[in-house]
């Protein structure tokens, strides 16, 4: 197997080390099973069988610029079904966090999407509708807006959404601790 | 019976799912359930948080956990969102599984004052409280409005039944609970095929081509059922199937208008209780139809205000008019 990583360590070491629990990705038989169950199997650049014989082959940047990791819709299918009890949708959460760190997946929607939703939980301890849908709409797709302007107006008229952000009162502690679980999880980075 | 109470974001007041918080209170009174809502509790991080940071991800979900181990006694937590269901059911099982994980988030709670031990708390879904605690012959007893000649399709979506952290609830690809407990209420429950297949989570925001196919398919099956209208156990399906239907449409120019509910709604109805009280009218595809076939009555929400009439004087030149000027 190449070494592709800085330290040493394979693509396949570095990919058990960042999930958690044990993700059994060494029982792979590239049955097929995990793509022939994809919902969004047709729009992905590999199917997760593929993605998987890429990570095992070592072929780290291919692996860390393919849109499938950003395709998952995280319906579990693949991992149910596994016949080797592979945690494939774990597998693919631990890919979307290499490739933002590698810089190397190039369509910015869907990594900024959870940019700015995990921006509104760093600040108020939970998630805002309103602030998070206009924010990434004015960002990746500003003509976006008018095509839901109808649902947008219904969505206020029936009291389904909310205008104003709320704060939880521990704010200060959830903020020290997601700190401290970051400088955590670098220790793992490569 | 008692349990804490995580609602989530979506519940919240003013949020998109106040609806499915107000009937799941509604009915828990009347099944004797009491939910003592976890203190300052904060977003489980969705599918979001997961995709940049793991330790952080983890320490986020597990200050909820940690939160709910100070309501005294109680050892089980229930979530009616199906998403915060996975998030912490995975949290916990991963800590218990992963001691290096276990030990860094821990480390990381400490910064807040907190500290979580694997297994403490017990996350349950909604739907398996009812179905499994309270019983279907409990729900029989309370029903007092069957919903005779109603046609429901029941609509699981992916995460209560896959991938069972806590070991199987229900069958992960043909659940069946659901259709029990609407049969209980006394619908007429279609077999529909698409039951546990996804709505696409938040890929409207990210590839409306992927969203939009995901939620024809399930609106169609609905439809091809002669489904009255879909019943729902997640703030995520509803949305994407309710709210997102519309551009559904547009997008594949058809004409579906299937109405989307709660389950707890559909049993606040049979036991009796007003459409208002359930939250039943703030639905973009229009129930009152589905539901008038059960007589039900669901008030019409306030159009908005038309303009207002400038007043013009009768000696000024004629200017072109708005259709509702010309009639006076």
């Amino acid at each position: 197997m190449p070494t592709t990583a800085a330290d040493g360590r394979t693509f396949f070491d570095e990919v058990i080390a960042a999930t958690p629990g044990d993700p059994h990705l060494d029982r792979c038989l590239q049955c097929g099973t995990c793509g022939g169950s994809c919902p969004s199997g047709p729009d992905m650049d590999h199917t997760p069988r593929a993605l998987i014989g890429m990570i095992r082959a070592g072929m780290r940047d291919q692996a860390l610029r393919s849109n499938t990791p950003w395709f998952c819709v995280s319906c579990y299918y693949c991992m149910v079904r596994c016949p080797q009890d592979i945690h494939v949708t774990d597998i693919m959460y631990t890919l979307k966090r290499m490739s933002v760190k590698s810089k190397l997946y190039d369509d910015s929607t869907a990594p900024d999407f959870s940019k700015t939703f995990i921006n509104w939980v760093e600040n108020y301890g939970r998630a805002f509708e309103l602030g998070l849908m206009s924010q990434h709409l004015l960002r990746h797709n500003p003509f976006g807006v008018f095509k839901i302007a109808n649902m947008g107006v219904g969505m206020v008229t029936k009291g389904r959404i909310s205008f104003t952000p709320k704060r939880i009162k521990g704010i200060d502690g959830l903020q020290a601790i997601l700190a401290k679980a970051k400088e955590l999880e670098a220790q793992y980075e490569v | 019976m008692k349990y804490s109470y995580f609602p989530g974001c979506s519940l919240e007041r003013g949020a998109a799912a106040y609806p499915y918080h107000q009937s799941a209170h509604v009915i828990a009174q009347k099944l004797d359930l009491e939910f003592v809502e976890v203190e300052d509790w904060n977003c489980c991080g969705a599918t979001e948080y997961i995709a940049l940071n793991r330790m952080a991800a983890y320490a986020l979900i597990a200050r909820n956990l940690a939160q709910a181990t100070k309501n005294d006694g109680l050892k089980e937590m229930v979530a009616p969102c199906s998403a915060c269901y996975l998030n912490l059911s995975k949290a916990d099982k991963y800590l218990a599984e992963d001691a290096a994980l276990a030990a860094n988030v821990n480390t990381a709670l400490a910064e807040g004052g907190l500290s979580y031990k694997p297994g403490s708390i017990k996350v349950r879904h909604l739907l398996d409280v009812i179905v499994n605690d309270v019983g279907y012959d409990r729900v029989t007893f309370h029903v007092t409005k069957p919903l005779k000649g109603l046609r429901v399709a029941p609509y699981y979506g992916c995460l209560v039944g896959r991938p069972a952290f806590y070991g199987q609830v229900d069958d992960p690809e043909y659940p069946v609970t659901l259709d029990k407990l609407l049969k209980t209420l006394g619908a007429e429950v279609v077999d529909y095929p698409m039951k546990a297949h996804c709505c696409g989570g938040h890929m409207t925001q990210i590839s409306e081509g992927v969203a939009f196919e995901l939620i024809r398919r399930l609106v169609k099956g609905a439809a091809d059922y002669q489904a009255d209208l879909i019943v729902t156990v997640c703030p995520m399906c509803q949305l994407n199937l309710d709210a997102f239907q519309g551009g559904m449409n547009r997008y594949f120019k058809t004409n579906y208008r299937v109405p989307v509910l709660y389950f707890t709604q559909m049993m606040g109805l049979a036991f009796g209780y007003d459409a208002v009280d359930l939250g039943i009218g703030a639905e973009l595809v229009d129930a009152r139809a589905a539901l008038a076939r059960i007589g039900v009555e669901v008030p019409q929400v306030e159009p908005p205000a038309p303009p207002r009439q400038t007043r013009r004087s009768k000696e000024a030149l004629p200017m072109p008019a708005m259709p509702h000027e010309v009639s006076k």
